[in-house]
């Protein structure tokens, strides 16, 4: 099987090793740490370059289920913190993102859509989060594949640079739900159309090995989802200008 | 415990082969005559322990299982030697009692293998009821939708004792009931003409990739394992055990295999090597990637399946069955363990629930993910040591067609 997170296995002797007790990771500074490889991509995002050296407006458009959102925080979930980030590391540039939100729908729900979705928004950057309702009624994979492929043809098609968003790492559903073959078709087809694909299971298994968040606790509240959605949202503006080749000193120049 | 029996067998199996009669003499048989195939026991073994490993979160023993150097995986080696050791036992009741007793025999087995499923369909549900009831985090919301069916247990429960309704980690037994299901007539048609069998199984594998035949799972989808394809793997093993092997000897000896499976081999690791190297990825032919993405599990890929037989020929070449090694002390807790196949990897299956559930209470942590890992396989061994022992005590009263009877146990083996 071409299983578990295969990527990250590579990283995983070096995390166990540096890793320690559940509660020194608790005071380990969060600092939303990534492996490099993980930040970017050698597919393109053609568009998302030619308009930020345009100064904008860089629409950003994420599609998603529910992990998308943090139910009765909104404003704290990774799409406005994405916001937040592009703003800050783009001055000048105008930045734009919304957050379309479909709890409970499937790749092959979602796909049909999304073309007429893309005309009305207009988004320069469509984030595609999906798989993960998917995984959960364990969704024939060649039907799955099949919908992405349409999905992203069709936002293409429209005008719109994409990048496909894969899902949470859950290491208290793991017995219950098996994402592996979800995520191998998510990068097939990322492969398969050249464009990037943003491995959020990858960067999150990162942090909980690492120690920088404890995904295996149960937790009371929203804080911890607030603060990983926050490390996820500057993570995607990271990994937007690196893939996008932009180098923003250079735009700081220009302004 | 077994000489006997194994002559007998071996005896059959080298008429199977030749289509002559029962006389034919002992010494053209693929297994030894004398004692049983270590090999097999040592490698189902090591499947189990593998097994149970790529069941717990991933730790630095993952980095042991063979999954992450090639296409192929622990599931592979098992129902391979599952389907050598079913032929070799119920082919020789076959011939020795005849076709309904042997029939009856594989159809009590199947029985063994289900009841064993649903028991551990019993921890699942206790487990993810836990997990249900006691795991708050609004980070995981929509994973928790997974706990819907719980909603329901009526549906859940029937699907589930209908084998359609399977959760994760417990797709191999139901595989394995529906190969063994179908055991009684491949055995006797292999014991006829043992090559029309094995063509047969071959073209039921391509009609699987023509027409995408599948078995129906709940809530939707397909079986993870798809019984049409992996029953590939299932005849070609009691091919193998029924004269293939002893026929093949030339083609394995040979040097262009030896080159041509290393060269695979190699290959296999240099693409597995770029999903943990992605920097490595550029020197991957796109057309390449095209070509050969996905490698599916579910239908048993033909990469996957030509990466088993490379493995096992080169296994087979390198690592004689008088190997003085087999005998070793280091070894024994694996030869034990594949001897007790069913029953091992039932345990390993609920050690893996176990561990979880301690990696949870616990918290994580490198070293305690190694430790759980390290005695889930100490408990294993030791239960299967148990087992032989009790095994040993008991066929020490019992007459020795009885414990030839008792054997059939062996040709088990979950998953």
């Amino acid at each position: 099987m071409r299983a578990i997170g295969i990527p990250i296995l590579s990283l995983m002797m070096l995390a166990g090793l540096t890793a320690g007790s559940p509660s020194c990771a608790e005071d380990a500074a969060k600092s939303c740490d990534v492996p490099a490889y993980l930040l970017t991509s050698d597919s393109p995002l053609s568009r998302v370059a030619a308009v930020i050296k345009a100064g904008g407006p860089l629409n950003v458009l994420v599609v998603g289920s529910r992990s998308s959102t943090i139910p009765g925080a909104e404003g704290d979930a990774y799409p406005a913190r994405l916001e937040a980030a592009l703003r800050e590391k783009l001055p000048g540039v105008t930045v734009n993102v919304s957050a379309d939100i479909a709890p409970r729908k499937t790749a092959e729900d979602i796909a049909p859509g999304l073309s007429k979705l893309a005309e009305e928004k207009k988004p320069t950057l469509v984030v595609w989060q999906t798989g993960t309702v998917d995984a959960i009624r364990s969704v024939d994979t060649d039907n799955f594949r099949g919908a992405l492929d349409d999905g992203v043809a069709a936002l293409q098609k429209a005008g719109a640079d994409v990048v496909l968003m894969n899902m949470q790492y859950s290491p208290r559903t793991e017995t219950m739900i098996s994402p592996n073959a979800y995520i191998d078709n998510m990068r097939v087809v990322a492969q398969q159309h050249d464009i990037p694909l943003f491995d959020r299971f990858a960067i999150m298994h990162q942090w909980n090995e690492s120690g920088e968040f404890d995904l295996f606790r149960a937790v009371h509240g929203v804080d911890l989802a607030k603060r990983v959605h926050n490390c996820l949202g500057r993570a995607l503006s990271t990994f937007m200008i690196d893939t996008a080749r932009i180098n923003p000193g250079e735009i700081r120049i220009q302004r | 415990m077994t000489s006997v029996a194994d002559q007998v067998i071996g005896a059959h199996a080298g008429a199977a082969a030749h289509g002559i009669a029962r006389s034919t003499p002992a010494v053209s048989i693929p297994v030894a005559a004398t004692e049983r195939e270590l090999r097999l026991d040592l490698f189902r073994g090591l499947a189990l322990w593998l097994i149970f490993i790529d069941h717990l979160p991933p730790n630095i023993l993952t980095w042991l299982t063979i999954r992450n150097y090639g296409f192929s995986d622990a599931t592979e080696i098992f129902i391979f030697i599952s389907g050598y050791t079913a032929a070799f036992v119920y082919g020789r009741a076959l011939l020795d009692r005849g076709f309904v007793v042997a029939a009856a025999r594989i159809l009590k087995r199947v029985w063994q293998i289900y009841v064993a499923h649903v028991f551990l369909f019993t921890i699942f549900l206790a487990e993810i009821s836990y997990v249900a009831s006691s795991f708050e985090n609004p980070l995981y919301s929509e994973e928790m939708g997974i706990l819907d069916f719980l909603k329901q247990p009526d549906v859940t429960i029937v699907q589930a004792l209908l084998l359609k309704f399977r959760p994760v980690n417990m797709d191999v037994l139901p595989l394995y009931i529906v190969l063994m299901l179908f055991l009684p007539p491949i055995l006797w048609l292999m014991q006829r003409k043992a090559d029309l069998t094995l063509a047969l199984s071959v073209g039921l594998y391509a009609l699987t990739w023509e027409f995408d035949l599948a078995l129906p799972a709940y809530p939707n989808g397909v079986w993870y394992f798809n019984p049409f394809a992996w029953q590939l793997l299932f005849v070609f093993g009691a091919w193998c055990a029924l004269g293939g092997a002893k026929r093949m000897s030339r083609i394995l000896s040979s040097p262009v295999t030896l080159w041509i499976c290393g060269a695979y081999l190699l290959f296999a690791f240099y693409v597995t090597l770029t999903w943990h190297v992605p920097q490595l990825n550029h020197f991957m032919p796109r057309i390449v990637e095209r070509w050969m993405y996905p490698i599916d599990k579910t239908n048993l890929d033909v990469l996957r399946f030509a990466h088993f037989l490379a493995l096992a020929a080169l296994t087979v070449r390198f690592l004689p069955k008088d190997w003085p090694g087999l005998k070793s002390l280091w070894l024994r807790p694996l030869i034990l363990c594949g001897q007790h196949s069913l029953e091992i990897f039932c345990i390993g299956v609920f050690l893996a629930f176990a561990g979880h559930f301690i990696l949870a209470e616990v918290g994580g942590g490198a070293g305690i993910h190694f430790v759980v890992s390290l005695c889930g396989i100490l408990i294993m061994s030791g239960a299967a040591w148990v087992f032989s022992w009790y095994k040993q005590v008991a066929g020490k009263g019992g007459s020795r067609t009885k414990s030839a009877d008792g054997d059939a146990d062996l040709a088990g083996g979950g998953a």
